[in-house]
């Protein structure tokens, strides 16, 4: 199991008021699963997200990633484990203006601290993972937003994580670029990486392997996409000229 | 991880963090410039101030070294004893005959020259100096002073005995009297008496200091052809080297005493004054007003910390999304810690260097101008190891807060921020 979580619980207090965001989530994930997370705002997705991340510490229960206890662990220790296992694509990209799409992929790596060749080689090999070879000097205003995702992916990717985190990946795109974000994300599942996705939309989270819903911060239902509503909704009209992977 | 990367990894992450700095300050230029201004004109100030100082300083004591630093001044001076007591002049005087026999007892002096000085004005034809130095010397007087006669002779035993009326004179009374370039054997008037010129003797270096607005020029005669008991005279000896100062001192004091037979009780009726002394007294005088003219412009130096301290904190906050998914990606807190503190001692360091050159500028100008008398001064190496020191403290004690501002932001909320 990459991923076991038993009996979380989030509280925030707001005032006097204890709100649970989490309300006893147990879940596993093995390697190399797609899951996608769906749930309405409010349903604890987001703070199932925050905590799968490593960015939040749940208030109650325990959370084994790959293997290691993560709810014992301070504000350092957290910070590596997100360096090293965890990979975040933002709805947003997160991308910093100022560096070049390399330089953005390399941060990771600083964090680990890696040495300039290696972090090189490894930010240029990711950035070719994402079929973005050509685009490496450029900074992010001088590319467009599906670039921009793919430039955090490899980001995300840059460190050899063991799941990688997307938090509404294509909502900042539109339809056509999101077809070839999610592509990418096919694309890596079947070359073996684990992939969790937090998606409102039933069009998203069709590509996934394994749906989750969160409804009153609780697992509501987890099946396999076959089995899952979004199964049976009619599929997209292909869009003219997508290709469904991406060439390397 | 092997142990050298353990070892490497620290220092990259500084270096990485300095270069990440100097771009941020020049991706915000102007604002860096205004907010590091407080920082430039402390530091200039501080090694301005320091530098002017050392000028000084250093005039002062070029003019002390050409006034001679190995001279000690013996006068009749009445003992300070607390109780009103008038001292009769006849009793505190010296004789003439009293140093005869000073080098013998006192090894530590390598000579000595009785020196009675009065002012007076002089003449030559239609040239009339007044208020001019007119110095009843004895012929080891060129040894003392270290001034040698350059043009003609210096007195002999004869002149002396005798006391004749010939003197020397110096180069800027020979210039003001318009006298010829060979003056030796034309008459001058000394006050009413009329005296022949024998030879001509270097002018003293420019002494600003002990001048009391007299004349430059200088008449010198014989000793015996000066003096007379009311005027007196005071002694100027040469102790071998400055270093031997106080020994000669000792030695002065106990011939002093003893060829004016003082008792043990008795206080002594005579001064000796080291030159070294006044050196040394205002060498600890000058150090001291240096470094409290330097502390109180390096107040300047903390009022630029808070202008780096408000811009940092505005940097923190303008860079909360960027924190944030520092952090997201795996930034400890310590290393945003470390960002944001580098960026502040960037800052600091690049405003003092900016502000040194403001400093060497300052300089540069009082340097050049003439009356300031500053043309030895200059930025002492410690001045600027010391403004640097002082640049990156304030770097790290004003950038400590925004920086630990930042590294204790909480990722989500950070990333969340607008």
């Amino acid at each position: 199991m990459v991923i076991r979580l038993r009996n979380i619980t989030k509280v925030y207090r707001v005032g006097a008021e204890r709100i649970a965001a989490l309300n006893g989530v147990n879940l596993d994930v093995d390697r190399n699963e797609y899951v996608a997370v769906m749930g309405a705002s409010g349903s604890g997705k987001s703070t199932l997200m925050n905590i799968l991340g490593c960015l939040d510490r749940p208030t109650g229960g325990t959370y084994e990633l790959d293997g290691r206890l993560t709810t014992s662990m301070g504000a350092s220790a957290l910070a590596h484990v997100r360096n090293e296992r965890i990979g975040f694509v933002f709805q947003s990209f997160e991308l910093l203006p100022r560096l070049t799409a390399l330089k953005n992929v390399e941060l990771p790596l600083i964090y680990a601290r890696a040495g300039w060749f290696s972090r090189r080689a490894r930010a240029k090999k990711a950035i070719e993972t994402v079929g973005l070879s050509d685009r490496m000097r450029h900074r992010p205003n001088q590319l467009s937003g599906g670039q921009r995702q793919r430039v955090a992916i490899a980001r995300a990717l840059v460190a050899r994580p063991a799941i990688l985190l997307a938090d509404e990946p294509t909502g900042n795109l539109d339809s056509r670029t999101s077809e070839e974000i999610l592509a990418l994300f096919n694309q890596l599942h079947r070359s073996g990486q684990t992939i969790i996705m937090v998606t409102h939309e039933p069009d998203v989270a069709r590509h996934a392997k394994r749906i989750i819903r969160m409804k009153d911060g609780r697992v509501h239902s987890d099946l396999p996409v076959e089995e899952d509503p979004v199964s049976e909704l009619p599929a997209p009209t292909p869009l003219a000229g997508i290709p469904l992977e991406v060439s390397a | 991880m092997n142990p050298l990367q353990l070892l490497v990894a620290p220092v990259v992450l500084i270096y990485q963090s300095v270069f990440l700095a100097l771009g941020q300050v020049w991706a915000n230029k102007v604002r860096s410039i205004l907010t590091t201004i407080g920082i430039i004109i402390g530091v200039a100030s501080v090694t301005a101030v320091i530098a002017a100082l050392t000028g000084m300083k250093q005039s002062v004591l070029t003019q002390f070294e050409s006034f001679g630093t190995n001279k000690v001044f013996i006068l009749p001076y009445p003992p300070d004893t607390g109780k009103r007591v008038v001292w009769r002049w006849a009793d505190l005087r010296f004789h003439q005959h009293d140093f005869d026999e000073m080098l013998e007892h006192c090894p530590s002096v390598a000579t000595f020259s009785r020196n009675c000085d009065y002012t007076q004005s002089i003449s030559y034809g239609t040239h009339t100096e007044s208020n001019v130095d007119i110095v009843g010397i004895d012929p080891q007087w060129h040894q003392v002073e270290n001034r040698s006669v350059i043009l003609g002779r210096p007195f002999s035993l004869i002149d002396n005995e005798h006391a004749r009326a010939v003197c020397l004179i110096n180069k800027i009374a020979q210039d003001r009297l318009g006298l010829d370039t060979d003056p030796t054997g034309e008459a001058i008037m000394v006050g009413d008496r009329r005296f022949i010129v024998v030879g001509v003797v270097e002018s003293r270096a420019e002494s600003s200091m002990f001048g009391n607005g007299r004349s430059d020029a200088e008449v010198f005669i014989p000793f015996n052809t000066a003096y007379t008991p009311d005027n007196g005279f005071v002694v100027v000896a040469a102790s071998k080297s400055p270093d031997v100062s106080d020994e000669a001192q000792a030695e002065i004091t106990f011939y002093m005493r003893h060829k004016r037979h003082l008792r043990v009780d008795q206080p002594d009726n005579f001064r000796i004054e080291v030159v070294q002394k006044f050196v040394d007294q205002f060498k600890s005088v000058a150090s001291a007003i240096t470094m409290v003219a330097g502390g109180i412009v390096g107040i300047s130096l903390l009022v630029g910390g808070v202008g780096i301290m408000n811009i940092m904190l505005v940097s923190v906050s303008e860079r909360t999304r960027e924190i944030g998914l520092r952090k997201a990606v795996g930034a400890r807190p310590s290393a945003i810690l470390l960002q944001f503190l580098i960026e502040a001692m960037v800052l600091c360091l690049l405003g003092g260097m900016a502000g040194l050159l403001g400093g060497e500028g300052i300089t540069a100008i009082l340097k050049s101008i003439p009356q300031a008398k500053l043309d030895q001064a200059s930025i002492p190496g410690w001045a600027i190891a010391l403004s640097f020191g002082f640049a990156a403290a304030v770097g790290l004690l004003f950038g400590m807060f925004p920086a630990i501002k930042a590294a204790r932001l909480d990722p989500i909320e950070a990333l969340r921020h607008e």
